[in-house]
């Protein structure tokens, strides 16, 4: 008698590009194909943090790498995201965020002054998310073997009790909630770079949305159904991990997307969509009909919560499709980000 | 946001959406071929064909340099980074269109220097800074960018910057757009012209097509309302031509498009650059007259002439359809490939790589909104 080995899905791809790092298909080919196959032996659809029990008590746990260039940009610096981003992660799990681990890997000449400035950050941006940084690593390497400086976070917290988040639990009839205007990180990385000769009075998103999941866990936390904080790929990309996991349709209404007129501009001049720009200080949720208003209502009133909106709803049909629906009665299909964003040539 | 929203009115494109439901005639088939790949997005991306009457099918054209770009130029200019001088600047479209069997982007990734450019002046700026390199610029696309390219030779010349050449393939329209009246499976009613090629050669050479080929085409931007209202100006020409009236060459784009072109920019193209004998387009093989080269006065920023190019010719893969699809004579889902082993991630035939191409419009924004029938009726509310 043989056993049936379980057929592994292959990583086709014959080398590791960009785009696998972008947060789009690629990046989900990797994780899903290659990663998760050899390393994870759970078959649900992967979080943005694992929840474990470890002696009767529930934690949840992530980590986040951060890479961006330039270091420091509008509104931010490396510093901020490391703590920002995984501390965002545990919120959009469900998770109160409580420590971090901090890890460097440092390019051998990158100066010592700016290096204190982006641990000052880390400091400031913690105290801010009330979190503490309770250890981490140091590594350094060659000049020229690593862009100046990586810095790789480590996050546990304590899930929130009334919320529990699965894609599975997506119904029909749910509703999108965004926490605020979009692409507003993205679109000011794109701009830092300064090779585009653009301009535009914007800043960085980054900040941890945990005061914000936390008035929706209070005002309406039975209702909600799924989050996610759309970094790379942006918006459409995380809904588009919703449908496909759920097998549902998500339909947006394009004319309710909170987003600035800076990124809109610069999105229209470069050929970009709003929904594919990486966001660090936002988050998007899934609540059931009958909690959508007290959702919004709750996020609207509280700091930084402002420009929330219900930005659509959830279908049956077409399964794993995104939808939009323009202002003026057209729809289109909103696909995952395939590779990197490129300006279209003419 | 300012002079975009206005022509993304909802009550004024159902005004116009009615007013084109009024023009056509329901017992007649429509086939309005846009020859601009910014046309083709557009339409996609804003689902304007959600709109239209079902009679009025917009068959989708040539106009999309990446699109029509030959594999073999791509093998060509990727062997030059083989010597390690030379840096292979392009447009962000250029990085992801495969060669026979890579990318720029993939022999990005094992190390070659390419480097994405926004614009050509760019490419001689990292010539300035990088003496000890040598920038070949892949300069690509319509009468639209040839100006630019073109100005940016002059530049090198009167800075006498020796380490920058241009790998010309640009093309020209209209050749392309005879081609296609040209061709024996081809029954195109009328044309929505080009907008960004009209800004530089305005829209009297267009006028051959009206008075020869009695096709009427009105030059068009790329707004919901643009394309819309000039859908509205073709039925109303067709309508008059039943009436004896001649077909003509209408500009609906006039804030952007003046009717005689920029001279400025039709000046340095004729200074720059002269057509070559005959020139390859993916999909529809060989078209004389069709695309530009250097002319002798530049030869030394000429990387045809500065360096051995070999002229590799790829032939596409016989199951890709993309010919037919080119020539508007199949709609990218009934190409056998797509969706299937063609997608925008991993593309089989050039129409999938560039957002422009209409089988990478049609996948990204229009095929899975179909899968279910019963569903279409849920997501389309024309007004």
């Amino acid at each position: 008698m043989t056993i049936p080995v379980p057929a592994r899905p292959k990583f086709q791809d014959p080398q590791i590009e960009m785009a696998h790092g972008a947060g789009g298909k690629a990046s989900r080919r990797l994780v899903e194909d290659l990663i998760a196959p050899i390393l994870l032996n759970c078959g649900e659809p992967l979080g943005d943090a694992a929840q474990l029990g470890i002696g009767g008590t529930w934690i949840a746990m992530t980590a986040d790498s951060f890479v961006v260039s330039p270091l420091r940009f509008p509104g931010g610096s490396i510093g901020h995201l490391a703590v920002n981003g995984t501390v965002n992660d545990l919120a959009v799990s469900g998770a109160k965020p409580e420590a971090l681990l901090v890890t460097f890997v440092i390019e051998a000449g990158l100066s010592s002054w700016e290096l204190e400035a982006e641990i000052e950050a880390i400091a400031s941006a913690a105290s801010r998310a009330r979190v503490v940084v309770v250890g981490g690593d140091t590594k350094v390497v060659e000049h020229g073997k690593a862009d100046r400086l990586y810095i790789t976070t480590a996050g546990i917290g304590r899930p929130l009790p009334s919320m529990r988040l699965a894609a599975d639990s997506v119904r029909p009839g749910d509703k999108i909630l965004v926490s605020g205007p979009i692409g507003d990180h993205g679109v000011t990385i794109l701009l830092a770079r300064g090779g585009l000769d653009l301009e535009a009075d914007l800043v960085s998103d980054t900040r941890s949305v945990f005061p914000l999941v936390e008035s929706l866990a209070e005002a309406a936390g039975a209702g909600v159904r799924w989050m996610r904080d759309p970094t790379r790929g942006g918006v459409a990309t995380s809904l588009n991990e919703l449908a496909r996991d759920a097998q549902i349709c998500v339909v947006l209404d394009e004319a309710a997307i909170p987003v600035r007129d800076e990124v809109r501009g610069a999105c229209e001049l470069l050929g970009l969509d709003p929904l594919h720009i990486a966001n660090e200080g936002q988050f998007i949720a899934v609540v059931a009909r009958q909690y959508a208003n007290e959702a919004l209502q709750a996020v609207l009133n509280t700091w930084g919560g402002e420009r929330a909106a219900i930005i659509g709803e959830i279908r049956e049909h077409p399964a794993a499709t995104v939808l939009c629906n323009t202002g003026y009665g057209g729809s289109r299909v909103i696909d995952m980000l395939v590779g990197d964003p490129l300006p279209r040539i003419c | 946001m300012k002079f975009v929203d206005e022509f993304r009115e909802p009550e004024i494109i159902s005004r116009v959406v009615a007013e084109i439901r009024r023009l056509a005639d329901p017992k007649r088939h429509y086939r309005f071929m846009e020859v601009c790949g910014g046309h083709t997005h557009a339409i996609y991306r804003f689902g304007l064909t959600d709109l239209l009457p079902e009679n009025i099918e917009l068959v989708h054209g040539t106009g999309c340099p990446v699109c029509v770009l030959p594999m073999g130029r791509i093998d060509d200019a990727l062997e030059l980074t083989s010597d390690p001088k030379v840096v292979f600047a392009a447009f962000g479209d250029m990085m992801r269109v495969p060669g026979a069997a890579w990318s720029p982007l993939a022999w990005k990734a094992r190390g070659a220097d390419i480097r994405i450019i926004y614009s050509p002046a760019d490419a001689l700026k990292m010539a300035e800074k990088n003496p000890d390199r040598h920038i070949v610029f892949f300069a690509i696309g319509f009468e639209t960018t040839a100006p630019s390219t073109a100005l940016t030779l002059v530049r090198a010349r009167e800075k006498g910057i020796q380490n920058f050449s241009v790998f010309s393939n640009h093309v020209t329209i209209l050749p392309a757009i005879r081609a296609i009246l040209d061709s024996p499976d081809m029954r195109i009613d009328a044309f929505l012209g080009p907008g960004h090629v009209s800004t530089v050669i305005g829209c009297k050479p267009y006028e051959w097509i009206a008075q020869r080929e009695k096709k009427p085409i009105v030059v068009t931007g790329f707004e919901p309302l643009d394309i819309l209202q000039s859908i509205a100006m073709l039925l109303r020409q067709l309508q008059g031509q039943l009436q004896g009236e001649d077909a003509k060459v209408e500009n609906q784009y006039t804030r952007v498009v003046p009717w005689d072109g920029n001279r400025a920019a039709l000046r340095a193209i004729a200074q720059v650059f002269e057509l070559r004998p005959y020139f390859e387009w993916r999909g529809m093989g060989f078209i004389s007259q069709s695309a530009l080269r250097i002319e002798e006065e530049f030869a030394a920023w000429d990387t045809e002439r500065r360096f051995a190019i070999r002229g590799v010719r790829v032939t596409d893969p016989k199951a890709a359809q993309c010919g037919e699809v080119l020539k508007g004579v199949l709609n990218p889902a009934q190409c056998k490939l797509f969706a299937n082993e063609c997608t925008p991630e991993q593309p089989v035939g050039a129409l999938m790589v560039s957002s422009e191409g209409s089988c990478a419009g049609y996948y990204n924004y229009e095929h899975r909104k179909t899968l279910y029938s019963d569903c279409c009726s849920s997501v389309r509310c024309v007004p």
